[in-house]
């Protein structure tokens, strides 16, 4: 049996006259690193925060962890969230976030956390303030994982690391990923330190969602093509998302797969994350939803360009 | 690609989850708020063994200066000068109403405005324990801390300052107070507590709605005194209908006196209308005595113009508050500020139930 770790539907959040985040669909299946990206203020945190229940929701409604209410007892029990900048208690020592964090929980894993700790030398009398930016995210790391939660939240975890830290905070995601199956709901402004773990993407642009789905499904379904910039108009077989001119040259991000045929005088290779996701944060008007097995190019899709 | 199935929890599975017990946030709570707690114990341990210090040496000259015979000699009023000099300082209790409100406002208001502002709310209420359970097994406990650590303080305070309430004092010419004195009022065992909780409650409430720990703590306090003045000069002598008593000169020390009057038929007279109508009676009263002796005359020349005054159709009024309703009026001041604070404290587990982040 497969749950969806997050469901949202119609889900909207206004702070005052603004709406942060506004009809956000979404079903994120389970054992994934699902990415949420999107540029800053595009209803990243919101929609976490909404996921973790520390916000309500203006507009719909959202569940987590198959059907459990965000927020409620059922599903703080099974989410573990580490916010944007590990907020920790700074004049707390170690010891005692693991102690807090114990007593807050049903389940904590202590000879894991203190395994853990001890590996990245991270000393336990040391005060959690003391502690350098990277070691303060790999113990709020650390904390959220010894909880065994069966989600892991994390807020824009590696935009504060230097290329170290980020490297083996997200070793030590992929770890427990591996060894525990947990799924994990990351959200990043930069997308290139996580292409190579993310298997799901949520990409929001102003409020909205416009792309999400498996990362292998969203790539077999579109192709950069590269021809002469004078023919781009020519080119209406497929949706293009995005096109961009070189000089004489064009680069289309079009919605097609590998079968499709390309024009004479184009060349056609499949498209990495980064290029998929910049195509679309480029383009806001331009969607791309899982549309229940249907070609997504053809139903769903605003045409841009 | 299949999803991965998330592994089977059967203690997780349940419909309805046990919580997380509430005894674990004592730990919790004790590890946050260790710094603030002793900080109070020791304030309050440094006040109480100078105040039993004090104290001690006040009550022992009293006690001697009551014990005095006869009470008029040099001997005895030394005594009572030594016991009138004893403590200045402390005499009118003005300095020690500070103490609740600092104590509740230091622990009450830096509670959640802390979370807040530092942004470890977003670890604390998604843990587990749930945020409004967490917010209530942190707000109980510290309430309850500081609560019984002023009652305490307060039974130390009433001990101090009883000297001052003998009812005997003023006939030898000892300091003597009503304990209604609005400087002394808050202090004993019930008000002590409960203003300090108040000022913990009002506190918390503060730091929730204002979200960062100095506004909220200068809040607090602005709140505390307003409501404090509010108390002392204008609600509470509603307690209980204040007793009228006509004609009486000398009510006991202990009486709380909220106003005196003169009428004549009916109609209240001015303090300028009755200096004009007590002149000249008062100087026909006063035995011709040369004039650097004429203070030992005007109490008794007085209460006789104060009876000539009745005879002829004057009638004085006292409103006042007798001094058996002390223990009364603490328990309705400490119940409608036990029952503010626990509103208080309900409205901000409301708030972290509800509001959003």
């Amino acid at each position: 049996m497969s749950i969806n770790v997050v469901e949202a539907s119609g889900l909207g959040k206004r702070y005052g006259g603004t709406w942060a985040l506004r009809e956000c669909t979404l079903a994120v299946p389970a054992g994934r690193v699902a990415a949420l990206v999107g540029p800053n203020g595009a209803g990243k945190s919101t929609l976490l925060n909404l996921a973790v229940g520390l916000a309500a929701p203006s507009a719909g409604g959202v569940t987590v962890l198959g059907g459990r209410p965000a927020g409620s007892p059922a599903a703080l029990d099974g989410i573990a969230f580490v916010a944007q900048d590990t907020p920790l208690y700074k004049t707390l020592s170690v010891a005692d976030m693991i102690y807090v964090t114990r007593s807050l929980n049903r389940r904590f894993d202590t000879p894991y956390a203190r395994a853990r700790l001890d590996e990245l030398g991270i000393p336990p009398k040391r005060k959690a303030g003391k502690l350098s930016g990277g070691q303060q995210a790999q113990l709020a790391l650390t904390l959220a994982l010894a909880r065994r939660p069966r989600l892991l939240v994390l807020d824009e975890p590696v935009a504060m690391l230097d290329p170290v830290a980020r490297h083996d905070f997200m070793a030590t995601v992929m770890t427990a990923m591996a060894a525990d199956g947990v799924s994990v709901l990351l959200s990043s402004h930069v997308l290139s330190e996580l292409e190579r773990v993310t298997d799901y993407l949520i990409l929001l642009s102003r409020g909205r969602v416009q792309l999400a789905g498996e990362v292998d499904d969203l790539l077999g379904r579109h192709r950069l093509l590269t021809g002469p910039a004078a023919e781009v108009d020519h080119y209406a077989g497929r949706t293009v998302v995005h096109a961009g001119r070189a000089e004489a040259q064009a680069n289309l991000l079009v919605q097609a797969t590998a079968d499709d045929p390309v024009p004479p005088g184009w060349s056609a290779r499949a498209a990495n994350l980064e290029e998929l996701a910049l195509a679309y944060l480029r383009e806001p008007g331009a969607v791309a939803l899982p549309s229940q097995g249907r070609d997504l190019g053809t139903d769903r899709s605003e045409v841009t360009k | 690609m299949t999803a991965l199935t998330v592994t089977a929890r059967p203690d997780e599975d349940n419909a309805a989850l046990r919580p997380v017990p509430w005894w674990r946030m004592a730990g919790v709570t004790w590890r946050q708020h260790r710094f603030a707690l002793v900080a109070v114990a020791v304030l309050l341990g440094v006040l109480a063994v100078w105040l039993w210090i004090v104290g001690t040496s006040m009550h022992h000259a009293y006690a001697a200066a009551i014990a005095c015979h006869p009470a008029t000699s040099p001997g005895c009023q030394d005594l009572v000068n030594t016991f009138n000099g004893t403590d200045t300082f402390l005499a009118n209790g003005v300095i020690l109403q500070v103490l609740p409100a600092a104590i509740g406002a230091f622990v009450g208001a830096p509670l959640l405005a802390k979370e807040l502002e530092t942004g470890t709310f977003r670890f604390a209420w998604t843990q587990g324990f749930g945020r409004w359970r967490w917010t209530l097994g942190k707000l109980v406990p510290l309430a309850v801390a500081v609560t019984a650590a002023t009652c305490a303080f307060g039974v130390l305070l009433s001990w101090y300052y009883q000297p001052y309430f003998g009812q005997g004092n003023q006939a030898i010419g000892l300091s003597v107070t009503s304990r209604f004195n609005t400087g002394l009022f808050d202090l004993p065992e019930i008000a002590f507590p409960a203003w300090t909780l108040a000022a913990f409650a009002i506190g918390a409430l503060a730091g929730m709605l204002i979200r960062r720990v100095v506004p909220a703590l200068a809040a607090t306090l602005a709140v505390y005194a307003g409501l404090a003045f509010a108390t002392g000069l204008y609600l509470r002598q509603h307690y209980l209908t204040p007793l009228v008593i006509t004609n009486n000169f000398k009510l006991p020390t202990s009486a709380w006196i909220l106003g005196q009057v003169w009428t004549r038929g009916g109609t209240p007279l001015s303090e300028s209308t009755m200096n004009q109508v007590m002149d000249p009676v008062f100087s026909r009263n006063i035995p011709p005595v040369p004039s650097d002796q004429v203070h030992l005359y005007k109490g008794s020349a007085l209460l006789n113009t104060e009876q000539y005054l009745i005879q002829h159709g004057y009638t004085f009024w006292t409103r006042y508050q007798p001094g058996s309703r002390f223990w009364p009026f603490q328990w309705i001041e400490g119940g409608w500020l036990l029952g503010l604070s626990v509103l208080l404290i309900a409205a901000t587990i409301w708030l972290v139930r509800r509001r959003a982040a």
